[in-house]
């Protein structure tokens, strides 16, 4: 399998610069330096914690946000080369919030086929063909394309943002939280439809997450992010059976598991370190339970450890092996 | 694969016989005030339209033999003015014009505008800070004097007072729309748009601008009046219409000159400015109530201080006195919102009770009635439309339900407290939430200043705060999610609760800091025997924390029992199908059932089981009656007719 998207060294700086009166403005580094490789066919799942810039990367990815630093290639040519067009033609996105993702005065059918018109020029009966198609792909009665997206609840809504990223036919999709405002059984819903369209369709998926679980059940790799770096990657497998980093290992056992009432290690503040004023070393030192000297002076490189070169760690004091 | 269609034939149809929603029309003919602003414009605007067509005098041709004539002479109606033309005409015409200006330049003003503000909101960043500072500078003058000053510079004359009132309402516009536009830029549809190939102009035209459309009509119907004032007080002095041509302004101008000898000539244009403009402002408030129903007067009037309670409400009779050392005795409590002419049964009978120290997880989907039914427990549900129409809720001896409003108050905050999901909501963003604790510690304990900072201080260690001195000054804002959080619980711990009723208030968390907002509850609640209600959706949380959990669905308990007990051998199947559709940690090769369909409309609940539509093990019997809860291997209770054993498959009846 080639490497599909290979993203290096990307950076997103917000703020700086000057306002008009000269001042300075602050400045924060959502993602520092981050660097990761996407297969074709793949689900590279993202865990992190809210503010550790899982959005901010996906939205460079789909070209909603530049890197301030840094390069996005797809299948080896510089993603905004071809301009958004070509890009949102090959790499979509699905939004979290699916109701405010769908304009509240459109109908499902101008929804669905804005993409056709505008990437892909399709004409009026290519399109017609094409929106039965995606009905039937996520389970949307035909009849409802000239409703409006309040006459929907949310699981039927994220069907819909779901149609809307699938009608330009992309390789692949991006899923920012794509199930983490439904319902727990209308989650099962979206993420089973999910699977199948994968499976159909031949796509690749980043899908980001907050929820441990759900990444598990779906992602064939895995990387955590904590304060705008990759902190740890693995295939998926690898890193819930037996993570290196710290920071994994404390997502780990914070997360609850139905059916199981587990005694939690103390001490924890879960403060995060101040983005407009960050910490030299390793950022995650203030609350690490293996910190050393070392750490607050050495920002450790995402590397591989003694675990293969699938399994990388930004830590200079990462767990045993069990 | 458990996927389900998007809706059932049986769905469409419902949702097709439902009742139109009146038309905006006719919600505006509803407002007295507005139809009849309507029917006054109408008349107004229809004889200033007909006015070349009337039988009207040359509104222009003076007679100085019958100057001055009074209303109702021959062949003037309404009299001549100083220099004999009649003035019946000259209303006419006049008001014609005036409305024509008047409207001319609110056309303009909120075409330009218009422009401006979705320019500026659209593009931000550099574009929008000068064109913002440009509007900003036009607003610091004083409104009419940069009229004024314009016409100045253009010369007098109506089409130059036109201009001048259409520019100096281009700020009022420009900022409204400006506002709602950067709203909406940042939201998620329009980044959908960009990813579906649109151009900035055509997301701005065909994206954006719809939504602001609304805006644009309820500040274009409420300004209108105001610029026809103005375009008059401009030709008042002078500097619009210019003679011999008629408008209300220059002719109230005129009658000036005369108002000792003959005040008609300046009544009558005053009081066609007084019938368009009040006509005009009334039907633009109306329209407003229509298109923006939030700002309607009396839509933000104040509910009552505590839920309406039905007189007459009954309650099931306890079959032995097995709760009675229970905090917390609910006992068939009923909630309904009535909106229209549906009846909401938000909680349909439920049963709670709670010991000394146990946490009670209460568990279920979004709007099958948790919040619903924290809420009504201190009556803290909104009247209207919220009404509670049957049960009791009995804390220690007392039925909240019956105590007087002033027991009510003490118990709030006191021996009863509330823990929400955003913290933000509860705080109040401009005081420092050290004094936020103390004015909750002294609503219930007379505590001097420095007797109630030392409590602050105590109760901030207590929730694990570090540096709690310096964190006391800060504002809810300044501190982070998990802070804040572990701020409302120390609020509520301030008056030793005997009872914290916690609505979610992990979900807004992070997984490590839920964790340790977990173990932070668990923790006080058994160092201090205080019991606990924990609202939550996620089997995991009630995993960590409850000792018993309560499923709720469609506004009623569906089965109780130990945690452990119905997590591992739940009775009833929803239980069942709702642990299975959640994917679990260490279990990646699960399958996930989906529950197919949607729990029923509380305004629609069907007869019989509230489950049947999407039961696998649903029977003919389950249809019908109503299914009391009932004992099942001795330690848990479900409302089932067909509940499962233990290693029971789902599909086919007991
Ligand atoms: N437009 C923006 N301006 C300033 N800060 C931003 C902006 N977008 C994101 N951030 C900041 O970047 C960091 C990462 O945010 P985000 O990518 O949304 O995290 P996540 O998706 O993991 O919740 C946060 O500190 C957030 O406040
Ligand atoms: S580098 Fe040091 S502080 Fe950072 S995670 Fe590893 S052990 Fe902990
Ligand atoms: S078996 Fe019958 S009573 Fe039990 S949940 Fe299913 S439909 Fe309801
Ligand atoms: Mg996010």
């Amino acid at each position: 399998m080639s490497d599909m998207l290979e993203i290096r060294d990307l950076t997103r700086r917000f703020g700086g610069g000057r306002t008009i009166f000269g001042t300075t403005k602050p400045q924060l580094t959502a993602v520092r330096g981050v660097s990761l490789d996407l297969k074709r066919g793949e689900t590279l799942g993202i865990v992190g914690e809210s503010g550790c810039g899982k959005s901010t990367l996906a939205r460079m990815l789909v070209g909603l946000d530049r890197p301030s630093e840094g390069a996005i290639r797809l299948d080896g040519k510089d993603l905004t080369e071809g301009g958004a067009k070509a890009l949102a033609a090959r790499v979509q996105y699905v939004f979290q919030d699916p109701v405010s993702s769908l304009n509240p005065r459109h109908t499902i059918r101008q929804i669905l086929e804005a993409p056709m018109k505008h990437l892909l020029r399709l004409n009026g009966s290519e399109r017609k063909k094409r929106l039965a198609d995606l009905c039937e792909a996520v389970n949307l009665n035909p009849d409802f394309l000239v409703r409006y997206p309040h006459e929907f609840s949310g699981g039927q809504a994220q069907r819909i943002g779901i149609a809307r990223a699938l009608a330009a036919e992309p390789d692949v999709v991006v899923l920012d939280e794509p199930v983490s405002a439904l319902d727990v059984s209308v989650q099962a819903q979206v993420l089973n439809l999910l699977d199948r369209l994968k499976r159909e369709r031949d796509l690749t998926y980043v899908f980001i997450s907050h929820d441990l679980a759900v990444i598990e059940s779906v992602a064939t790799r895995v990387a955590v992010m904590y304060f705008g770096r990759v902190v740890e990657t693995a295939p998926s497998r690898k890193l819930f059976a037996a993570p290196l980093h710290p920071y994994t290992d404390l997502l780990l056992n914070s997360a609850p598991v139905p059916g199981k009432q587990r005694l939690r290690a103390g001490g924890d503040t879960g403060e995060l370190p101040d983005p407009y004023n960050p910490p030299s070393g390793c950022a995650f030192a203030e609350r690490c339970p293996r910190v050393e000297e070392d750490c607050r002076r050495i920002d450790p490189p995402l590397e591989a450890k003694a675990r293969g070169d699938d399994h990388r760690a930004a830590c200079l004091h990462p767990l045993p092996a069990d | 694969m458990s996927e389900t269609a998007i809706a059932s034939p049986s769905e469409a149809q419902k949702s097709k016989a439902r009742p139109r929603r009146p038309s905006a029309f006719a919600l505006l003919l509803n407002n007295r005030l507005a139809a009849f602003g309507l029917v006054v414009l109408v008349l107004v605007v229809a004889s200033a339209l007909l006015a070349p067509l009337l039988p009207l005098a040359d509104p222009n041709a003076t007679d100085p033999a019958n100057r001055l004539a009074p209303p109702l002479s021959d062949g003037h109606l309404l009299g001549t003015d100083a220099l004999g033309r009649d003035m019946l005409s000259r209303l006419l015409w006049g008001t014609r014009v005036s409305l024509a200006v008047g409207l001319s330049a609110s056309v303009i003003a909120a075409f330009a505008g218009s422009l401006i503000g979705l320019i500026a909101g659209y593009a931000g960043g550099r574009t929008d800070q000068l064109l913002m500072r440009f509007i900003d500078l036009m607003m610091a003058f004083p409104y009419i004097l940069l009229a004024l000053a314009i016409v100045a510079v253009l010369g007098p004359g109506l089409i130059n007072a036109l201009y001048a009132i259409a520019i100096v309402n281009v700020p009022f516009f420009a900022r409204n729309i400006r506002g709602i536009t950067v709203g909406l830029a940042r939201r998620e549809f329009v980044d959908a748009a960009r990813l579906s190939g649109k151009g900035p102009v055509r997301i701005v035209a065909s994206e954006i601008l719809p939504n602001v459309l609304p805006t644009i009509v309820i500040t274009l119907s409420t300004t209108v009046g105001w610029m026809i004032l103005e375009t008059a007080g401009l030709s008042f002095l002078g500097l619009g219409a210019q003679p011999p041509q008629a408008d209300l302004g220059s002719m109230l101008g005129e009658g000036r000159k005369v108002l000792f000898t003959s005040p008609f000539v300046s009544l009558v244009p005053g009081l066609m400015i007084f019938l368009v403009v009040l006509s005009i402002n009334l039907l633009g408030d109306g329209i407003r109530d229509v298109l923006d129903p939030r700002l309607k007067a009396g839509a933000l009037a104040k509910p009552s201080a505590r839920t309406a309670v039905e007189k007459n409400r009954r309650w099931p009779e306890t079959k032995k006195d097995e709760t009675s050392d229970a905090v917390l005795d609910v006992k068939g409590l009923e909630t309904q919102f009535r909106i229209g002419r549906s009846i909401h049964r938000a909680v349909g009978g439920v049963d709670l009770s709670i010991r000394p120290g146990e946490c009670l997880g209460l568990i279920g989907e979004s709007g099958s009635g948790k919040s619903v039914t924290a809420m009504s427990l201190t009556g803290l549900v909104p009247s209207p439309p919220g009404r509670i129409t049957g049960g009791k809720v009995l804390f220690e001896t007392d039925d909240l339900l019956a105590v007087s409003d002033k027991e009510l108050r003490a118990l709030r905050g006191g021996a009863v407290s509330y823990v929400f999901q955003d913290p933000l909501a509860t705080l109040h963003p401009l005081f420092p939430v050290g004094d936020q604790i103390a004015e909750a510690i002294r609503a219930h304990q007379p505590l001097d200043r420095s007797e109630a900072r030392a409590k602050v201080l105590d109760l901030m260690r207590q929730v694990r705060i570090p540096n709690p001195e310096a964190r006391m000054e800060a504002y809810p804002h300044e501190l982070s999610g998990g802070l804040r959080q572990r701020i409302s619980i120390a609020m509520a711990l301030a008056n030793d609760p005997k009872l914290i009723i916690a609505d979610e208030p992990t979900t807004a968390l992070d997984v490590t800091v839920q964790a340790q907002v977990l173990k932070l509850l668990d923790g006080l609640r058994r160092e201090r025997g205080t019991a606990v209600l924990f609202i939550t959706h996620d089997f995991g949380v009630v995993s960590e924390i409850a000792d018993r959990v309560a499923v709720m669905y469609a506004g009623r308990i569906v089965e109780t029992g130990p945690t452990a007990e119905v997590m591992a051998n739940p009775a009833h199947p929803y239980t069942r199908m709702l642990i299975d559709c959640v994917p679990v940690m260490g279990e990646p090769e699960r399958r996930l059932d989906a529950i197919p369909g949607r729990p029923p409309p509380v305004d629609d609940l069907p007869d019989g089981c509230a489950f049947a539509d999407r039961c696998p093990r649903a029977a003919a019997d389950c249809r019908s009656g109503d299914i009391a809860m009932r004992d099942i291997r001795g330690r848990i209770e479900a409302r089932c007719l067909h509940p499962l054993s233990p290693g029971d498959a789902l599909r086919g009846a007991a």
